[in-house]
C-alpha cells in the first residue's frame, strides 16, 4: 500500500472544491442546498445539506465512474489489498447480492453455509440459484454457529461438483473465522468463485493482529460493511473483487437495483473513511484490540458472564477468532442475552449490538473509549447483582438444522396459504422467519416447519427478540406450500 | 480600555456567569480534559475543567463543608470513608477533622486536576498530605465495582454528568455504591441544580436511579455562587439512617468543629427544599419523571 497515495481523498477534495464554487443549482435534489427545506438544515446542518447534490461532471457518477469516484474505488482497492473495489449505497446487502448475482444464474449451485445473512438467500430468490447448504458445527454451551469446516466443503464439493460459488461468511457476528485458506484452495481446485461475506471483517485488512482478510485469502469477491467496524456512514459499503473476476460485467449487475441518485454523503463518507483507514487504521484497531482483551478479562471477573475470546479456536470450526467481538454468554446468570441487552438499554441507557436467547454482542469500534466499557462492565455488574436467577429450564439451541425441500424461489413464487404458526409442523413455508439482529434466517423458502423450530420462534418472542420475515407482521401467522 | 479579559462559564446556552480575570495561571490538556487556572477579583483563583467552573477559592468551602458534615452529623462513627473525584483534597481536608475516621480513600481520574490543585490550591490540596488518604489516580466506576460492604461513607464529588465524569452519575455507579456500602452506609453525591430545564431533567434522573436503588433517599440544597443558577442541590441516600431524624445535633456541636457555613440549624433547613424542587422530586419517586 502507497502511504502517500492513501493520503489522498479524490472524491472528497471534489466536493470540497465544488462547495467553493458556490453553483448556482438548477438540478435535484430540490431543497437546493437545504434553502427549501430549513427544518432540514436545522437537523443536519448546512455543511451536510451542502453536499447533498446530483451527479455532475465534476463529481463524477456511481453508476458509471470515469473520474473522482473512480480514483477513489482505485484507492479503496489498493487499501484492501484487492483488485477493484465498488462504492456500495445500499449497504452491504446490496453488496452481497451482486457478488451471488455476478457469480450465479438460474438453476445453477451455489454452496452456502445455513447460518447467513438473509442477504444472501434472499438472492438466491432473485436468481433462482439453487442452495447446496453446509450446516455449520454449533457450539453446544454457546448455541452458535461455527465456521464453515474444509472437510464438510470438500464433501459438498465432491457431491455438487457443477456447483459454481461457495459463500462464506467471514467474521461471523460473533467473531467467529474459517479456514478461508483452505477453502479458496478447495474451492479454486474445483473451479468454484469463492465469494466472502465479510460484513464484519473490515478491520482485517488493517492489522496483522487480526484474523486474515478474504482479499489476503485469495477470494474472488468480498462485501464489506465499511459503516461497521470501519466508521463510515451507515448504509454505505464496498465490494471487493480481485484480478479474476469481469469487473465491466460485475458493474452490469450492481446497476440492475442500484439507485441513480447514490448519495454523495455516503460515498464521500466511504473514501474518508478509507483514507483513515489505510493512514491511521493500524494504531486505532490495536487500540480497540486492547480495549476488548480489557473488557473480556474485566467481564469475566465478574463471574457468571462468559466473555469468549481466542481459547474458542480449534483448528477447523473455529479457525480463528476476532478478538474485537465482544460476544458474551449469559444463561449462567439465568438470563438470556436477549433479556441482559434490553436491562442495559431500559434501566442503564446501554444500548449494544445484539442479544440472542444466550448471547449478548457489544460491537466495539474505532469510536469506543475506555470510560464506556467501564460503564458496560459496570452495568453486567450491577445486573448480576439485582437480576440473577435459577438458569435451570432455559432453551439453548440456537442453530435448528434446516430440511430443505424446495429451492427458495421456487417456494416463494409457489402457491401458499397462510397457517397459525402453532399448526404449521411437517409443511414447507413459503418465507422468512428470522431473529433481527443478527438476521440469520431460523426458517428460510422451502424450508419444512418442525415443532422444535415453532417451539424456538415461540421462546425468542416470549424472551424479547425482534422475530420478523413473515407477511403476518407479527408472525402468528406463516405462509405454507398448497400441496 | 481594552484590558479587560472575561471568562464565560455557561450555565445554559442562553445564560453565562461572566468573571472578569487577573490573569490565566495554568492551562493545558490532560488525557482527560482541559484544565485552565484562573485568577479573578471576587472569587480568587477558580479551576476550570473543559470551560467549566469547578470550583473557586472563594467559594468551595460551601461546597466541602455540606458533603462532608452532613453526613458525618448523621453517622456517628464512621471509619472509612472513600471520595471519588475529590482530586483537589477539599472534601477529604474536611473529612480529616474528624478523629475516628480510619482511611480515607480519594479515587480521582485525572493525574493533572491533582497536580494543578497541588500547585495552585495548597491549603486545600493540604487535605492530600494527611496519612490516613490513600490517592488512586482510577476511574471510579472501576475502582468501585469490586468492592462489597467495605464503606460507612462514599461522597461523590464529581459536577458533571456530561463528559468525562459521565459514568459516575449512572444507575451502575450508584448500584455499585449501594454494594460498597456497608449495612449502615450513606452515599452522598452531587445532585445539579434544579433551576434551569437542562440541568433539571439530569437532576430528575439522579433522583429516580438512587430512589429507586436506596431505601432512604432525600435531596438537600446549598448556594454555591459559582455554580449553574447558585442554587445546588446534594443526594443523601442511605440504608438506614435519616438525614434528620437520625441527626444528633448535640453530639456534632460538641464536637466544635470550625466551619463557614455548615451548621446543625444549616444542616435541617438544607432539607427544607422550595415548593417547586418538592414536587420535581414527588413527580419523579410517583413514576412521572419530570
Amino acid at each position: 500500500m502507497n502511504k502517500a497515495r492513501q493520503e489522498r481523498a479524490p472524491l472528497y477534495e471534489a466536493l470540497e472544491a465544488f462547495r467553493k464554487k458556490r453553483i448556482v443549482p438548477f438540478d435535484v435534489p430540490g431543497h437546493k442546498r437545504g434553502r427549501g427545506n430549513p427544518q432540514l438544515v436545522e437537523l443536519l446542518g448546512e455543511k451536510c445539506v451542502g453536499i447533498d447534490v446530483n451527479s455532475m461532471k465534476p463529481l463524477d457518477d456511481l453508476c458509471h465512474p470515469s473520474s473522482v469516484i473512480r480514483e477513489a474505488e482505485e484507492l479503496a482497492a489498493e487499501a484492501f489489498g484487492a483488485a477493484h473495489s465498488f462504492f456500495m449505497v445500499g449497504g452491504t446487502t446490496s453488496a452481497v447480492q451482486s457478488m451471488i448475482l455476478s457469480c450465479s444464474m438460474e438453476d445453477e449451485k451455489v454452496i452456502v453455509p445455513r447460518n447467513v445473512h438473509k442477504s444472501v438467500i434472499n438472492s438466491l430468490i432473485l436468481n433462482g440459484a439453487i442452495p447446496i447448504y453446509v450446516n455449520p458445527e454449533v457450539e453446544p454451551k454457546l448455541g452458535i454457529s461455527l465456521g464453515m469446516e474444509p472437510k464438510k466443503l470438500l464433501q459438498a464439493v465432491e457431491d455438487n461438483p457443477d456447483a459454481v460459488a461457495v459463500i462464506v461468511n467471514n467474521p461471523t457476528y460473533y467473531g467467529i473465522c474459517s479456514d478461508l485458506k483452505s477453502i479458496v484452495d478447495i474451492a479454486h481446485s474445483h473451479g468454484m468463485k469463492v465469494l466472502v461475506d465479510e460484513a464484519h471483517g473490515t478491520h482485517f485488512s488493517f492489522s496483522d493482529k487480526l484474523p486474515l482478510s478474504a482479499m489476503q485469502a485469495g477470494a474472488d469477491m468480498a462485501a464489506v460493511s465499511m459503516h461497521k467496524s470501519g466508521g463510515s456512514l451507515t448504509q454505505s459499503s464496498l465490494l471487493l473483487l480481485n484480478a479474476d473476476m469481469n469487473v465491466d460485467y460485475v458493474r452490469q449487475i450492481i446497476n440492475l437495483t442500484q439507485t441513480t441518485s447514490s448519495s454523495y454523503l455516503l460515498t464521500s463518507s466511504l473514501d474518508i473513511t478509507r483514507r483513515n483507514l489505510a493512514l491511521n487504521g493500524e494504531a486505532q484497531f490495536e487500540k480497540v484490540i486492547n480495549m476488548a482483551k480489557y473488557a473480556r478479562e474485566e467481564i469475566n471477573d465478574i463471574g457468571d458472564y462468559y466473555a469468549y475470546g481466542t481459547e474458542l479456536i480449534n483448528g477447523t470450526s473455529v479457525f480463528d477468532f476476532d478478538v474485537t467481538k465482544l460476544a458474551i454468554y449469559t444463561r449462567d446468570l439465568g438470563l438470556a442475552g436477549i433479556e441482559v441487552y434490553d436491562i442495559l438499554r431500559d434501566e442503564y441507557d446501554i444500548q449494544v449490538e445484539l442479544g440472542d436467547i444466550s448471547n449478548m454482542l457489544a460491537y466495539l469500534s474505532i469510536g469506543d473509549r475506555l470510560q464506556d466499557i467501564e460503564r458496560l462492565v459496570g452495568a453486567l455488574d450491577d445486573i448480576r447483582r439485582l437480576y440473577k436467577r435459577d438458569p435451570s429450564g432455559m432453551l439453548s439451541a440456537e442453530y435448528l438444522p434446516p430440511k430443505v425441500s424446495v429451492s427458495p424461489r421456487q417456494a416463494f413464487y409457489s402457491d401458499k396459504e397462510s397457517l397459525p404458526l402453532k399448526e404449521s409442523a411437517g409443511k414447507i413455508c413459503t418465507e422468512f422467519v428470522m431473529c433481527y439482529p443478527p438476521g440469520i434466517p431460523i426458517l428460510a423458502p422451502g424450508e419444512l416447519i418442525t415443532r422444535d423450530i415453532i417451539e424456538y420462534i415461540e421462546y425468542a418472542k416470549e424472551k424479547g427478540c425482534s422475530v420478523q420475515g413473515t407477511e403476518d407482521f407479527a408472525v402468528n401467522y406463516i405462509n405454507v406450500l398448497t400441496r | 480600555m481594552g484590558t479587560e479579559m472575561w471568562f464565560a462559564d455557561e450555565h445554559t446556552p442562553n445564560v453565562k456567569l461572566n468573571i472578569r480575570v487577573k490573569k490565566q495561571l495554568f492551562s493545558d490538556h490532560s488525557d482527560i480534559q482541559r484544565v485552565d487556572v484562573f485568577d479573578s477579583e471576587d472569587l480568587g483563583k477558580f479551576i476550570s475543567l473543559d470551560g467549566n467552573i469547578v470550583f473557586s477559592e472563594r467559594d468551595e468551602f460551601i461546597y466541602d463543608e455540606m458533603v462532608v458534615h452532613v453526613p458525618m452529623a448523621v453517622h456517628q462513627h464512621a471509619k472509612k470513608v472513600l471520595v471519588i473525584g475529590g482530586g483537589d483534597g477539599g472534601v477529604a481536608k474536611e473529612l480529616c477533622r474528624y478523629d475516628e475516621i480510619e482511611t480515607i480513600d480519594v479515587v480521582e481520574e485525572d493525574e493533572m486536576f491533582v497536580e494543578v490543585s497541588k500547585r495552585f490550591f495548597p491549603d486545600t490540596a493540604e487535605g492530600l498530605e494527611d496519612k490516613r488518604v490513600n490517592l488512586y489516580i482510577q476511574d471510579g466506576l472501576k475502582f468501585i465495582r469490586g468492592k462489597v460492604g467495605d464503606y460507612d461513607l462514599i461522597i461523590n464529588d464529581s459536577t458533571d454528568p456530561f463528559g468525562p465524569t459521565e459514568g459516575l452519575f449512572t444507575r451502575e455507579f450508584y448500584g455499585s455504591c449501594y454494594k460498597a456500602l456497608n449495612k449502615t452506609g450513606i452515599l452522598v453525591y452531587q445532585h445539579g441544580s434544579p433551576f434551569y430545564d437542562v440541568d433539571r431533567d439530569e437532576c430528575c434522573k439522579m433522583h429516580q436511579k438512587v430512589y429507586s436503588i436506596f431505601p432512604i433517599s432525600r435531596v438537600y440544597q446549598a448556594h454555591i455562587p459559582t455554580c449553574s443558577s447558585g442554587y445546588w442541590l446534594f443526594g443523601f441516600a442511605s440504608k438506614k439512617y435519616h438525614p434528620v431524624k437520625d441527626l444528633d445535633a448535640d453530639a456534632w456541636d460538641e464536637r466544635k468543629i470550625h466551619t463557614k457555613y455548615y451548621t446543625t440549624n444549616v444542616h435541617k433547613g438544607s432539607f427544607m427544599l422550595p415548593k417547586y424542587v418538592e414536587d420535581m422530586l414527588r413527580r419523579v419517586e410517583k413514576g412521572k419523571e419530570g
